[in-house]
Formats: structure tokens, sequence, C-alpha cells
């Protein structure tokens, strides 16, 4: 763990100095190059490049196994629809910290906010290299036609608002960065309505993820389609968002364990315990619509095929088994089973939003759409330059360490 | 857009306030007699399978001539080369031809997914695709019941194929080209409401020939494209899971949900920002 100290020197912000000069110094390379992620990441990330150059010379096709019958695959189902909700960390954290003031938890909102920040834009730019036509993009927000019956419009409108509200959230962090010390003041001053605005999104956002596939009825296993999905979304965005706050906050705090002061070190983890008591709730409230759902949906004939088995190993060990792992750790405090238990929910939520969108999504058809090797790489190099930048960002704003000085003496 | 009881319901449940279950959400059947688009009838017993119209169309559309022939036990689909495609069924009362192509539904799965409006229900009855729209996003694949819109995946400019029932061809005051070259005049182009006339009478005339059901009056909430045929639709290769109603109506409670939480949830959450906000003063540094 004392490695990382000498892997990156603390960061310092610009205290007087012209901001240019400053940036071109922030912007060189700090720290080793040849880290193992690096060497991981950094040859995978090149290939997923051509790979993308391949896809819009020669098409879609090229490089995925999309058929007519599936025409949304991993690029949608995985990067989009799994990774906005685990980006929902940022407005139940929000909503947390801000609107319930429960100060307990402030020290990781910065993260968690720049987390669901990079989350969106990167998604955002995933969904980019889906669209077949992406010039066209600008059409439903320059409104070369609204298509205001489309959930589709919505989805997209939020995204876009989002990002926005987010940015603001944590332009703070940028302002301390750079100095400017007027901007800074501005800025926070608009954090409680852009935190309301932006849960506001959010919560129409995940459960328009959902409703995204309502008129899909037909082709969706029935074991996974009601009309009830786009409130099923909304509640596992927030043990999804959650459980991705423990497992993210458990590697920052040894990935830049210097930059994390001793104080916030020492309430790591009572703010792990609170956050997997609501996970546990969360997830009862969720467990018990899946029952109902599946119980007036009079599914029992399906229960003896593979897709049932299927079923159940989600419902009964992806999220009944974490929810009791998470119970369990309200009276021990035992932290270790609450990572285990954020890791599994994980785990569980991939296995959902992919049951969902591709494996149950005609599951009926001939020529089932199984992901090329060609698109996990892509989905790869999306992850990992948002891992990229995430480091570049933490590595020098004041995200994980304490604000400056000047912040205080302001108040 | 009025809020009626139902969407009101269904968006608290939504909000998470109440979560009410059950069969009441089931969507209103929507009045497709009212509507005076035009229309397809394809009397399959007239069908002899010869593919003029798969060719008129091909050639019509710039698309490459079909090399393959209507198969008993084989589905020919629709594709990206091809937007109608006549396929043969055994059946206890002979081999049966039956076309395939967009259905033009009244209220199309594919246009209310769409959120640039490229795909587009004109008010004449065609449903079309606008290219200079369209950002080749394929949720209008996703959403229509049909499995109609085929993409081109290996362009870097692609198109949505699909019929278009020949619009600018209507538009001039044609017909469809696939109408105006059927040898057997088994397709005929017209209001719906006089094809679902001319259908009737053709049931009622020759009972021994047709089976009483006219498939697309009532699928999906209605077509443009309409069927006669000699066997129950199920025998011919037709997915049985279609439903009566509309396929929008399956998203619009959520819908509608969107304004009610706008205008809900801002206030709500400025409500319990306050109060907790009072609460800390009093508080103090208690909970730091
Ligand atoms: S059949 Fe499909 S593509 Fe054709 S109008 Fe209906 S929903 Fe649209
Ligand atoms: S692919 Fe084009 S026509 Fe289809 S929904 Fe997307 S934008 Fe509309």
């Amino acid at each position: 763990m004392k490695m990382s100290n000498m892997i990156y020197p603390i960061a310092k912000d610009n205290d007087g100095k012209s901001i240019w000069k400053f940036l071109v110094g922030e912007f060189k390379p700090k720290g080793k190059l040849l880290t193992p992620f690096n060497i991981i990441s950094l040859p995978i990330m090149l290939l997923g490049l051509v790979l993308i150059i391949i896809r819009f010379w020669k098409g879609i096709g090229s490089i995925t196994n999309l058929t007519q019958e599936v025409p949304w695959g991993l690029w949608i189902g995985f990067d989009v629809v799994t990774g906005v909700a685990f980006a929902g960390g940022a407005y139940v954290l929000t909503f947390m910290v801000y609107i319930l003031n429960m100060h307990k938890y402030h020290s990781i909102i910065r993260i968690t906010v720049l987390n669901g920040f990079l989350a969106y834009v990167f998604y955002a730019g995933a969904l980019l290299l889906d669209l077949g036509r992406p010039w066209n993009v600008i059409n439903p927000i320059i409104g070369n036609n609204f298509g205001t019956s489309s959930v589709l419009f919505l989805v997209a409108w939020h995204f876009l608002l989002y990002m926005i509200a987010q940015l603001i959230e944590f332009s703070p962090t940028i302002a301390e960065w750079l100095g400017a010390k007027r901007a800074r003041k501005i800025l926070s001053g608009m954090t409680i309505a852009t935190v309301i605005f932006g849960i506001t999104l959010s919560t129409l956002h995940q459960s328009g993820l959902g409703a995204l596939y309502l008129m899909a009825k037909d082709k969706i296993h029935p074991l996974w389609y009601s009309e009830f999905i786009p409130i099923m979304f909304f509640i596992s965005s927030i043990f999804a968002g959650l459980s991705m706050v423990i497992f993210e906050g458990t590697i920052s705090q040894k990935v830049f364990f210097n930059q994390i002061s001793e104080k916030n070190h020492r309430t790591h983890d009572d703010i792990l315990h609170g956050l997997s008591k609501i996970c546990s709730v969360a997830m009862f409230a969720y467990f018990f619509l899946k029952v109902i759902v599946f119980i007036h949906g009079k599914h029992w004939q399906y229960i003896n095929t593979s897709m049932g088995y299927w079923y159940l190993l989600e419902i009964l060990g992806f999220v009944l088994l974490p929810m009791l792992l998470f119970f369990s750790s309200y009276r021990t405090r035992n932290i270790f089973m609450i990572k285990l238990a954020s890791i599994i929910t994980i785990l569980g939520i991939i296995i959902n939003r992919l049951n969902v969108t591709v494996i149950g999504f005609r599951w009926d058809v001939d020529i089932r759409y199984v992901p090329s090797w060609m698109e996990f790489v892509v989905t790869l190099t999306v992850i990992f330059t948002e891992l990229w930048i995430f480091r570049w960002v933490v590595n020098r704003m004041p995200v994980l360490r304490e604000s400056p000085s000047w912040v205080n003496e302001e108040k | 857009m009025g809020l009626d009881r139902r969407s009101f319901l269904k968006a608290l449940g939504f909000a998470g306030a109440t979560i009410a279950i059950g069969k009441s959400f089931g969507a209103p059947q929507m009045k497709e007699s009212d509507i005076e688009f035009y229309g397809i009838l394809y009397d399959s017993y007239r069908c002899g399978g010869c593919q003029s119209c798969e060719i008129a169309c091909a050639e019509a559309h710039g698309l490459p001539k079909p090399i393959d022939e209507p198969k008993i036990g084989v589905q020919r689909k629709t594709d990206e080369t091809r937007r109608v495609v006549v396929n043969s069924y055994k059946t206890s009362k002979g081999e049966v031809y039956i076309r395939k192509q967009c259905m033009h539904c009244n209220e199309p799965a594919c246009a209310a997914a769409c959120l640039t409006q490229a795909m587009h229900k004109t008010k004449e009855g065609p449903v079309i695709w606008r290219g200079s729209k369209c950002m080749g996003c394929r949720y209008c694949m996703v959403s229509c019941p049909f499995d109609i819109p085929k993409f081109e995946y290996y362009s870097a400019n692609p198109k949505i194929q699909k019929c278009d029932m020949c619009y600018d061809r209507i538009m001039k005051g044609g017909i469809p080209i696939c109408v105006e070259i059927c040898p057997a005049e088994a397709i005929i182009f017209g209001k719906r409401k006089d094809l679902i006339k001319e259908a009737r009478k053709r049931i009622l005339e020759n009972p021994t020939v047709y089976v009483d059901e006219i498939y697309g009056e009532h699928e999906a909430g209605g077509t443009g494209f309409l069927y006669l045929t000699p066997n129950p639709i199920n025998e011919l290769g037709f997915s049985t899971s279609i439903q009566k109603s509309s396929y929008p109506e399956l998203s619009k409670g959520f819908l509608f949900s969107v304004p009610t939480v706008f205008v809900l949830l801002p206030p709500i959450l400025l409500g319990i920002y306050e109060a907790t906000r009072n609460n800390q003063l009093k508080e103090g540094d208690e909970n730091e």
C-alpha cells in the first residue's frame, strides 16, 4: 500500500500561478508508466481504436454479430443499460448528503459524482458507436422533428441534461483545483438546485431505460417482461449504484491511499456499513416486487425450463443471497461480508440487465445473437478510457483529498 | 393531453408512492374504424406465388432481383435487400401462399419508438422512413412486433429498409407497384374501410373458401395491410402472440407519468431539504 505513495506524488492545487502554465504542467503524465494496469489496458485500447475505425468504415456488421432480429446487443445492453444502473450511486448519494443532510457520507460524494459523470459521458459515447447514422444524432436535440412519443427521446434528453447537472455538481472541485475562488462560490451556490434537478432526471431515465423495452412485449422472455420493468429498473438502480460505490470505494482506498486523510480513512467502514443498510432495504423492496410480478404473471410453467432455472439463479443467488448478506452485516458490521455482497449484487445487476436486453431478448429465434470478441474489446476500450480519465482527475483535483485551505477560510 | 385516472394512478405507482398491481392497467381499445387510411387487401386464395410483386418492388426501389423461390418448409424473411417476400405453406386446403411486408399499422410501434420521427405514419396511411432524420439507432426494429424494419449492417451510411407502400407513387395519384403488377389481382389498394367491406363481402360469398377473419383488422390495434386467407392464421407462419391493442399503448403509462414526476418530485425534494436543514441547525455539529 505504501507503494502508491511513490508512484503518485501528492498533487497541488493552483495557487497564484497563471492558469495556462498550471494547466500545461497538469497535463503531463505523473507517476510510472509501466504499471500492471497500463500494461493490460493500453494494448486493448489501441486494438479497440482500430476496431472503431473499421466499424465506421465498413459498417456496424463488420465488427458486431448483431442480427436483423436482435438489433441491440452488448453495446446497448451492457455499456448503456447496465453501466447507467451502476452510475446510479451519484443520485442516491446526492440525495442522502444534500437533501437528507446526512453528513457522514460527505467525504465520498465527490468521487461518486465524478464516477457518475464519467460513466454517463462514456456510455453516451458508446451509444454513438452503435448509431448507424451518428451524424444525425443532433436531430432530436435541434428539433429536426421531436419524437416526443418515444421513450428513447426522453431518455436521450434526460441523459444530456443530467450530464450537464452532474458537471455543475462536480464543478466546485474543478474550481478549487484551478484556484478560481469567485467561480467556486458561484458554482457551489448552484448545488442544491442542480441536485434536485439531477435526482428528478435520474428517477426518470433510470426507469426510462427499462421503459425502452415495454413495446418489445412479444420479444422478451415472459419471465423478464412485465409492465413494471420501469419501476424495477428504478429500484434496482439504487442498490446497483450503492454496491458500485462500496466496491469502487474499496479499490480507491487502496489505489489512492495517500490522497485520503486520516479521518476519512477511519470513517470509511462506517460509511460502508451505512450504505449496506440502504442496499438491504432497497433489495428487499425489489425482491418483493419480483415475487409479486411473478405470481401475478402466472409464470409457473416456465420454471421447469432452462430459462426458468436461470431465472431462479438470478433471483435467489444474486438478489436474495446478497440481500441476506447485507442484512446480516446490519448487526455484525462485518465489512468483508458487505464487500462480498456488493460484488455479488454487481454481478446480479449485470445478469439482470443482460437478461432483459440480450439473453432473454428474442430467446426464441433460430440464430441467437452472441457478441463477437470485437464487441467485447470495444466495450473494454470504453471502460479503460474512462478509468484513465478518472485516474487523471483524481490525481490532480481535490476529489478524495481535502479542499485547499482557502475554501474553508472563505466560509 | 389530459391526465386521466388510470395514467395518474400509474404515475403514482411509478413514483413509488403506491405499487398497485392488477389487470386494470390494460390498454384501452383504439377505435380504428374512425381512421380513413389507405391500405392494401391481400387475398391469399388468389395469390399464385408468382413473385411478380417481389420482382417489381426490387426494381422500383433499386434492390437486387430475388433469386430464390417460395418453397414449402422454407421461411423466407424480408431483409435489407428485399421489402416483400412470398412464402408457401402446406395446409389442409392445399398449398397456400402468403406475402410478408410492413403491415402499416394504424398506430405503429416503429413510429412511436422513433425519436426523430424518421419513421412516420403519414396521414394517408403508409408508414415511411426518412433518411435525413434517421440516426440509425434501430429502436424501430426493437419495437416493431412484426419484425419489419431491416438495417444495412454492412454500410457506412446504412438505411432502414422496409415497405413504404410506394408512398411517392400514391402521392402522385398512383397505386403501389405491387398492386399494379399483380397478374392475379390478389392485392387491391384503397381506403382501409372499403377494403374491410370488400373482404367481408368475399367471406360472406365464399364461406367455404375463407376463414371468417380478416388478419390486420384488429391486430396491433389495426393495420393498413389486410389479409384474407383460407386457413387460420397460425397455420400460415404468423406470430400468434401479436396483441389486439396497439403497441404504443404499452409505453403510454410511462410517458404520462413523466410530467407528473417532474411536477411532484422537485417540490418534495425541496421540502425535505428545508426540513432536514433546520434539523441540522438545531442539532449543530452533532452528526459530524
Ligand atoms: S409493421 Fe412494424 S414497421 Fe410496419 S408499421 Fe407496423 S410497427 Fe411499423
Ligand atoms: S433507426 Fe432511424 S427510423 Fe428507426 S427508430 Fe432509430 S432514428 Fe427512427
